[in-house]
């Protein structure tokens, strides 16, 4: 397999530099407005900033991807003597709370790097951020060409590791047939 | 569809335990904008010139600023408006934080309370839904501990609570409202909370506010952080360094106060301690407010950094920013800044204003040494500097004993106690207590802001221009190079011509004329401020800030599609202006209540000061008494308060 260059988007929180403005919140849900900037509402953010003023606690937290079920174990941190909630630091918009779901619809949010037509240089958030909190980077990696399944190719090939490949094989043709 | 607010307002009548969400009409925000603009409309209204502060026909109204929940950098302000229970006059105190745009998210632009609730309740509004919950179990809860406790019972750990603490329930005329890292402190709006039987109101919204022309505010916004950007990178010259940068005084930040320890007259002192700061101090102080200091912190959607979390051992963490460090230790003549965030830890959760307060208790210790004030009414107070300063907060807090009578402030506890203490209330204007400053020589543009402000609070009517005049031309001319921000160029003449002495230096120059202008200026940039939500920290309260005259009609035309020029907003601002003072004139207020101490300037200028307020009203359109006239009122579409200030003879008697 040969091998190709890919773009690694990193935003990198510096949680001593937040100020705890919610400033990122604000952008994010103008910027994914429809038309753009049209409206505004931290709730529909894809980052949160989880704010405990009073524990120090400031973490900006980027939604990451969907999840149908919730964790059954969670992992609670202690990091400089303060204590971060047991999803404080997961990205995943989950069954188990309310952060990265659209208020009314409740579907996932996802960040998305602001992807635009032209790029924006940097995420809406790092620009927005004035106290460099929030720093993009960017850098290549060489990875492995893999050969991309499409998801009809997944699910039959768990058929065929579950039932033998003669057995799905004449189950399609008997499927076929009644068509 | 409504654009920048969400124009409903939630009435509630704690009497009756009535909640109603009603729309208000649009026609009143092109005239008076939002904010302080439609709170005072609605206090016009609503609540007639004889009603007591302390009478359930008064409103306290909890107003959010026009541009509160958009991405307007710093637009976080909520404006609240009643009527002081220690001026008597309109009380608009303000508080930063989180709460204006979360109620906005809620959608409401106002909440507005009338009546009293037989018991101890606080609001919860979450969206459409609200409710008055029992808060029986909270009383005397601190206002800080009392936001965690709401917020944990009701499991929304992003709500934004407002609270009083035991301050505010006993109705002290000092008591504020706490939220976040921000409060409303002044003028008593605490005690009109507390009367109203409202220990908090908990927000949380997660709904949209809509732009009406998204791009170009966007691009609006853009400018606005390059700007505070640079200027944060470029701080103004040949200035005090307080005075360089923008936000609110950066004192959680600097560590080095030998100006402000030195040059105010902290407490309730006539004098400067003019040989405060010494290396020991200075070693100590700055080891203290480090330790201290865990994270600087901001309002929402502000780049500045104008608060601190405090945490020192043994004691509950909290917010603080501002003076509040410095108005406890320097009023205790205690030399220790531990004890300052001891005592205003304190002070926070029981909720009263940090600038009053210690001035009533050293004013009450001032007294003491007179013999005014005796032995009996300070049984069981401690005789060391510290001690004394927290028994007799727990007493005002409580009204216990004498603390009942100075929790009325310094006006009226002078009152009642007579024997001469009147002489000692010598701080106040309009029966409100000021920022402890005693200067030389009267500069004219800040005779006339003391003087005539209706927020009767100096910080918020001052800023933009130069506090006092450049030594040399070069750095005149440096100043005025980049200064964009002039509504007018004949600012920059003003400042290339003033002196330190000489002709044209202060008392007479500026010239009264001038000095009308100067003061228009900076009252105008206050109002707009007011109304819209905007901090003063990133608009008219420092040297050059990122809001302006010149685009502040763009930002309030792409947020709400209301077209508004230059000269439209100047007119909405006069018109506030005008409404706030007929408010006031309706309540009693006359040129002989706009007096600013006594002994603020050493050398002061009877005539010119008298000519000083003549011009002012001429420049506003009000009679020598500083009554609006008739025309005024017309020209600014308020006929209708000419018509009441006429029935009651106010107009018609006294102008003739």
């Amino acid at each position: 397999m040969s091998k190709i260059k890919k773009k690694i988007k990193t935003i990198k929180i510096d949680l001593d530099k937040c100020n705890g403005c919610r400033a990122c919140e604000v952008i994010c849900s103008a910027f994914h407005a429809n038309p753009k900037y049209s409206s505004n509402n931290p709730a529909r953010s894809r980052v949160r900033l989880i704010r405990q003023p009073i524990k120090d606690v400031y973490l900006p937290v980027y939604a990451g991807e969907y999840t149908a079920a919730e964790c059954m174990g969670r992992d609670q941190y202690v990091i400089d003597g303060k204590e971060y909630d047991a999803c404080g630091f997961c990205r995943a918009s989950c069954p188990s709370r309310d952060a990265f779901k659209e208020p009314d619809s409740g579907l996932p949010l996802k960040c998305d790097m602001c992807e635009d037509d032209p790029p924006q240089e940097k995420p809406l958030c790092v620009q927005w951020c004035l106290n460099d909190a929030l720093i993009y980077e960017e850098r290549e990696e060489e990875v492995e060409e893999e050969e991309k399944l499409e998801d009809v190719d997944v699910g039959v090939e768990s058929l065929v590791d579950k039932h033998g490949m003669q057995k799905v094989m004449d189950t399609i043709a008997r499927l076929a047939k009644k068509d | 569809m409504r654009y920048g607010e969400t124009g409903f307002n939630l009435e509630i009548d704690l009497s009756r335990g009535n909640i109603e969400r009603v729309e208000s009409d649009p026609k009143l925000t092109e005239l008076h904008l939002g904010g302080l603009g439609t709170n005072a409309k609605i206090l016009w209204d609503r609540v007639p010139p004889e009603t007591d502060p302390f009478s359930p026909d008064n409103l306290l109204i909890f107003g959010t600023g026009l541009l509160c929940g958009t991405p307007a950098p710093g637009a976080n302000r909520t404006i609240l408006t009643t009527y002081s229970p220690q001026t008597l006059l309109m009380a608009y105190s303000m508080m930063g934080g989180f709460w204006a745009p979360e109620l906005k998210y809620a959608g409401y632009d106002k909440v507005i309370l009338r009546g009293k609730s037989p018991k101890l309740v606080y609001i919860w509004i979450h969206n459409d839904k609200v409710e008055i919950r029992d808060a029986s179990h909270l009383h005397g809860k601190g206002a800080v501990e009392t936001q965690e406790l709401i917020r944990q019972e009701l499991k929304e750990p992003n709500a934004q609570v407002a609270a009083i603490g035991l301050a505010g329930e006993n109705r002290v005329y000092t008591a504020s409202i706490e939220q976040g890292r921000s409060s409303a402190s002044r003028l008593g709006i605490g005690a009109v909370m507390g009367d109203k039987g409202v220990k908090a109101i908990a927000v949380r919204g997660t709904k949209d506010i809509n732009l009406a022309r998204p791009a170009e505010f966007f691009e609006l916004c853009s400018d606005v952080l390059k700007y505070i950007k640079f200027r944060n990178e470029n701080p103004v010259p040949n200035v005090m360094t307080i005075l360089q940068g923008l936000g609110s005084p950066q004192e959680m930040l600097h560590v080095d106060e030998k100006w402000h320890t030195e040059n105010f007259s902290w407490g309730n002192s006539r004098a400067r301690r003019k040989d405060f700061w010494t290396k020991e101090v200075e070693d100590k102080w700055k080891e203290t407010q480090e330790n201290a200091r865990k994270r600087l912190i901001s309002c929402y959607n502000c780049p500045m950094k104008c608060g601190a979390i405090i945490s020192l051992p043994g004691m509950s963490t909290y917010m603080m920013k501002c003076f509040s460090k410095l108005t406890y230790t320097m009023a205790a003549f205690v030399d220790s800044l531990d004890f300052g965030f001891r005592i205003a830890q304190r002070a926070t959760e029981y909720g009263v204003d940090g600038f009053s307060t210690p001035q009533i208790m050293a004013f009450a210790f001032e007294l003491k040494d007179a013999g005014i004030l005796t032995d009996e009414d300070f049984a069981g107070c401690p005789s060391d500097n510290e001690g004394r300063f927290y028994w007799l907060l727990d007493r005002i807090v409580r009204r216990e004993g004498i603390g009942d009578v100075l929790a009325n402030g310094t006006h009226w506890a002078a009152q009642q106690i007579g024997k001469g203490a009147e002489a000692y209330a010598h701080n106040n204007i309009k029966k409100h207590e000021q920022l402890p400053l005693k200067l030389g020589m009267l500069n004219p543009v800040y005779f006339l802001m003391y003087a005539t402000g209706e927020k009767i609070n100096i910080t918020q009517i001052e800023g933009q221009f130069p506090q006092s005049p450049f030594a040399t031309m070069e750095e005149r001319e440096d100043f005025i190079k980049d200064w964009i921000q002039v509504p007018d160029e004949k600012f920059k003449q003003i400042v290339l011509d003033w002196e330190m002495r000489g002709e044209r230096s202060n008392p007479y120059y500026p010239t009264p004329e001038m000095s009308c202008d100067i003061v228009d200026w900076q009252e105008k940039m206050h109002y707009i401020d007011d109304a819209l939500g905007v901090c003063a920290g990133l608009s008219s309260f420092p040297l050059k800030p990122p809001y302006h005259i010149h685009n502040y009609p763009h930002f309030i035309s792409a947020a709400t599609g209301i077209d508004v020029d230059e000269a439209g907003l100047t007119r909405v601002y006069k018109r506030n202006r005008t409404l706030v003072r007929s408010i006031n004139v309706r309540r009693g207020l006359r040129r002989a209540d706009e007096v600013p101490p006594e002994d603020h300037w050493r050398k002061r200028f009877p005539e010119l000061e008298a000519k000083l307020l003549d011009e002012y009203y001429k420049f506003k359109g009000w009679d020598n008494q500083g009554i609006p006239t008739k025309e005024a009122l017309q020209e600014l579409d308020l006929g209708y308060v000419a018509e009441d200030l006429e029935q009651r003879g106010i107009i018609k008697n006294e102008q003739d």
